[in-house]
């Protein structure tokens, strides 16, 4: 009788774990659209690199002998972050900076250039076939009876969530608390109006794109973990998932971003699992026509109030 | 003659074929409070929006403090002490009133970033100053009350006020209204009226003013320019303005 219930909370905890990490990628999505009103198109492709980059750490960390858990991991996010953070600072630099205040679909062209221009670079110098990355947690704990049918909360698992909730608590605090993040919402309102007020707005713009790397950087590390096994593609379709949640949660909200990540991740995993996995991303892009459709605002998302 | 605090001249703006803005001089010394008035269109506003950085003035030049600024980002004139209100309210509404203030101060804070995340006693200090600052501004607008009110919920008196404490924690020496009487009752105005003269007397302030207001216009500006259809019409004191007779047929019309 309880076959069921533990069959849904399986499907359940591997929804959240991939919707947390959705989550983590939205937020970059949405704080650079809630300044400056542009699609990022090559955050996917940031989120890749940060995959990679966490490979290239464990393996020189295994050509030097060193494989104390802790220090792994903390070595895969400490770089991974910093690497994508320089990446994400000079993708706005170099392909949007001298592109805004023109036609918005311009930087949007940009943004697919830059995307593709990555992705072949990450091809030519790490090869297109699949990395396996090592399995560094393993095991996990088993909800319902040890006996007979029951979920199971993998380690792996507990670490996503764990991650995500400390990254999600710091951005949060970051930008109600601090002077920047204060600086950041000022712009998400009113950039012209900041700027006036004597900020370097341009800096702020950096900085958001900065933040939304590392948050990439972030799940790119966990995923890669999770799944096992990267390559230079994975940041399209993860790139695209992660957008539909920032359109589903309403893009340019935070907390929008990150239920909308949750809910795209259980979506597409309760249908995996009652329906048909190769059905999954049918029903998570049917979703996005159909919020784009019916409720263009999102979840959270306010109807835009046209600036003059 | 000692230095102006902010000497225009020749200033010019062209959108396309149409010259929104045609060789207009304007000279504001310390202190004063000094009008640009002229019919609805007349092209204040956009002289207004050249001064700030807002436009990129087609040509003519703009000095502050002997400084030329025309050409420099809006951030770099505001640091340099000027700064300005819209016609429209443009509060950040979603944040609260202090909290508006405080945006503001974020050019005067110690901007190290380090010093930030580690929480230096300079920081501490420069926070604690900030919102001491903001504190004093919210109480002589008297909205010390709403602080942590959202500025989008206040009453729209309030706002109004609230966005010229907002400009003075920038710490400027010249303060550009755009209408800023526009929709206030006679008393809010008079109330405007005497926090203009607070500004100039007790804080050192010069503000330049558009306004369509006559009696607040007449009543507290040191000089008027008149501009129509974007040229200079006349300029002079109160008195002079309302006596001529360019003005008085540019606004009424010929008989």
């Amino acid at each position: 009788m309880t076959e069921p219930l533990y069959y849904f909370i399986q499907q359940l905890l591997n929804g959240l774990t991939v919707g947390s990490t959705y989550a983590l990628i939205a937020i970059g999505y949405t704080m650079v659209y809630g300044i400056i009103g542009m699609i990022n198109f090559a955050h996917g492709e940031v989120y890749m690199i940060g995959s990679y980059i966490a490979f290239i750490v464990l393996a020189a960390l295994a050509l030097l002998g060193l494989d104390s858990l802790a220090l792994m991991l903390i070595g895969a996010f400490a770089i991974s972050m910093i690497v994508t953070s320089a990446y994400g600072f000079s993708i706005e630099r170099v392909a949007y900076r001298p592109l805004r205040g023109g036609n918005r679909l311009i930087p949007l062209i940009s943004a697919i250039g830059m995307s593709i221009f990555l992705q072949n670079v990450v091809r030519l110098a790490q090869g297109s076939r699949d990395i396996a990355m090592p399995s560094l947690i393993t095991g996990g704990w088993s909800i319902g009876p040890e006996e007979g049918f029951h979920a199971t909360l993998s380690y792996m698992q507990l670490v996503i969530f764990i991650v995500t909730f400390i990254t999600m608590t710091a951005l949060t605090l970051f930008i109600s608390r601090s002077r920047m993040g204060r600086a950041c919402r000022a712009c998400a309102e009113d950039i012209k109006m900041t700027n006036l007020l004597g900020i370097n707005t341009n800096n702020v713009i950096a900085l958001t794109f900065v933040i939304g790397a590392a948050l990439a950087a972030v799940a790119g590390v966990l995923l890669s973990l999770y799944y096992g096994v990267i390559n230079p593609y994975i940041g399209f379709m993860a790139g695209l998932k992660a957008f539909t949640a920032a359109v589903l949660g309403g893009i340019g909200s935070i907390p929008g971003a990150v239920l909308g990540g949750l809910l795209l991740g259980v979506t597409e995993a309760i249908t995996a699992g009652y329906f048909s996995t190769e059905y999954k991303d049918v029903v998570a892009f049917s979703l996005l026509i159909l919020i784009l459709l019916f409720r263009p605002t999102g979840i959270l998302g306010r109807p835009e109030v046209e600036k003059v | 003659m000692s230095q102006a605090l902010l000497e225009v001249s020749g200033l010019t703006m062209r959108f396309g074929g149409l010259l929104a803005v045609n060789n207009v001089a304007l000279r504001i010394d310390k202190g004063q409070v000094v009008s640009i008035i002229g019919p609805n269109g007349a092209g204040k506003t956009t002289v207004f929006n050249c001064l700030t950085g807002f436009y990129q003035p087609t040509s003519g030049s703009v000095r502050f403090q002997g400084e030329e600024v025309s050409g420099l980002p809006g951030f770099r004139i505001a640091r340099k002490g000027m700064v300005r209100t819209f016609q429209h309210v443009r509060l950040f509404k979603e944040m609260t009133a202090v909290e508006n203030l405080l945006v503001a101060q974020h050019m005067h804070l110690n901007t190290n970033f380090l010093a930030g995340l580690l929480k230096t006693p300079g920081f501490r200090r420069s926070e604690r100053e900030a919102m001491q600052l903001a504190a004093y501004w919210l109480e002589q607008v008297d909205l010390l009350d709403v602080a942590n009110r959202p500025a989008g919920t206040l009453a729209y008196g309030q706002q109004r006020r609230l966005e010229i404490a907002r400009c003075m924690m920038t710490k400027p020496s010249l303060l550009m209204l755009d209408e800023p009487a526009a929709g206030l009752n006679p008393k809010e105005t008079d109330d405007l009226k005497a926090l203009i003269s607070l500004l100039r007397d007790q804080h050192a302030v010069s503000v330049l003013l558009i306004e369509h207001d006559m009696k607040l216009v007449m009543s507290i500006s040191d000089h008027i320019y008149v501009i129509n259809q974007g040229t200079p019409l006349a300029d002079g004191t109160p008195q002079q303005v309302h006596n001529n007779p360019d003005v008085i047929k540019a606004y009424l019309g010929e008989a």
